[in-house]
């Protein structure tokens, strides 16, 4: 169950293009557990940290989540919200989530399969995954960062973390240039 | 927190170091003493050490996982309060090398065998004392690209290759020359 309300360009290669700073963010309603789902735009009026990943239980993928997992105190401190996202339906993410003990929630990008990771540009049509991609969007909806990793590499937080502190910079100027 | 700290080398006004301050190679490990993989490497490191004398300067951060390894917050506490007491290194090894045990009762029965005031050490960790360096351990590590354990830098590059004695000596080594 899905519903998205844009769709990327495709580049001349026909690969679809990963949605960059400066765009709307795709919004979408994806199942977090069996009887509940999450809007992105539940999240407007605070950062949000979108993380597509390949598949739960793989190896990286466990490393990167636990990452963040032990990061929400960092992120909560720029009143950021963090997503998990891939294409395993949300019991299978419900096992992953107990079993490392993870305290945000996985969205299950599960029916039509894929379609919020085509949405942004980061479907990997060969493995029929998500790629391993990082989106941080702004408190009103748009794109902020956005970075594609290397499919086996956790690309940590680092890029994260600087791309929250830009929002705070810019969003503290903004408020005293009014 | 600080920029202040540098983020991939070991800083030996700051950090837990061992060897010599002046030795040219320095080597930074951020790592978990619940780690299986950081358990496995320390050996290693040892014999790094002693065949690296006084060229080597090592150092430790803490990078524990802690919802993944439920021990790993007061096993670092534990070795941050050794610290206090002027042991570090022998409550970090003892906890690497008894990687299976690391309840609180273990813990005081290590600094007990380490000659270590264990009612002041246990104290310390139950209040969670040192959590806010082991906060800006971990944290340092997150800016400096750590995303697991262990990880390893080398005057300041983070290695990625092989954690076995020939490979580590191999990139270690060049530098002495």
């Amino acid at each position: 169950m899905s519903t998205i309300t844009a769709k990327p360009e495709t580049n001349p290669n026909g690969h679809l293009s990963v949605l960059t700073p400066g765009m709307q963010a795709p919004d979408f309603t994806l199942r977090c557990t069996p009887d509940q789902s999450v809007s992105l735009n539940e999240f407007r009026g605070r950062p949000v940290v979108l993380a597509f990943y390949p598949a739960d239980w793989s190896p990286v993928c466990g490393d990167q989540m636990a990452l963040y997992n032990e990061m929400l105190d960092e992120f909560q401190e720029f009143q950021a919200e963090l997503v998990g996202i891939s294409v395993d339906g949300a019991w299978c993410h419900g096992a992953f989530a107990k079993q490392n003990k993870l305290h945000f929630p996985l969205l299950a990008d599960f029916e039509p399969k894929g379609a919020v990771a085509r949405a942004y540009g980061v479907y990997d049509e060969k493995d029929g995954t998500c790629e391993r991609a990082l989106f941080v969007i702004d408190p009103a909806g748009t794109i902020q960062w956005s970075y594609v990793s290397p499919v086996g590499v956790n690309p940590g937080a680092n890029g994260i973390l600087s791309a929250l502190e830009d929002l705070k910079t810019k969003s503290e100027t903004t408020a005293a240039a009014k | 927190m600080s920029a202040r700290i540098p983020l991939t080398l070991p800083d030996p006004e700051r950090d837990h170091i061992s060897g010599s301050a002046d030795g040219l190679i320095r080597l930074l490990e951020y790592g978990d003493y619940e780690c299986p993989f950081c358990a496995e490497v320390q050996p290693i490191i040892k014999e790094i050490q002693r065949r690296l004398g006084n060229d080597l300067l090592f150092g430790f951060r803490n990078f524990p996982l802690t919802n993944i390894h439920p021990h790993s917050e007061h096993a670092a506490e534990a070795a941050e309060a050794a610290g206090t007491q002027k042991n570090f290194w022998g409550m970090h090894d003892t906890l690497f090398e008894n990687q299976g045990a690391l309840d609180d009762d273990d813990l005081a029965e290590y600094a007990a065998e380490l000659g270590l005031d264990e009612t002041r050490l246990i104290r310390e960790v139950t209040a969670s004392v040192y959590a806010p360096r082991i906060r800006e351990d971990f944290k340092s590590g997150v800016r400096g690209g750590v995303n697991g354990t262990p990880t390893f830098f080398i005057n300041g590059e983070r290695y990625d290759g092989a954690r076995d004695l020939k490979h580590l000596l191999n990139v270690l080594t060049p530098q002495t020359k």
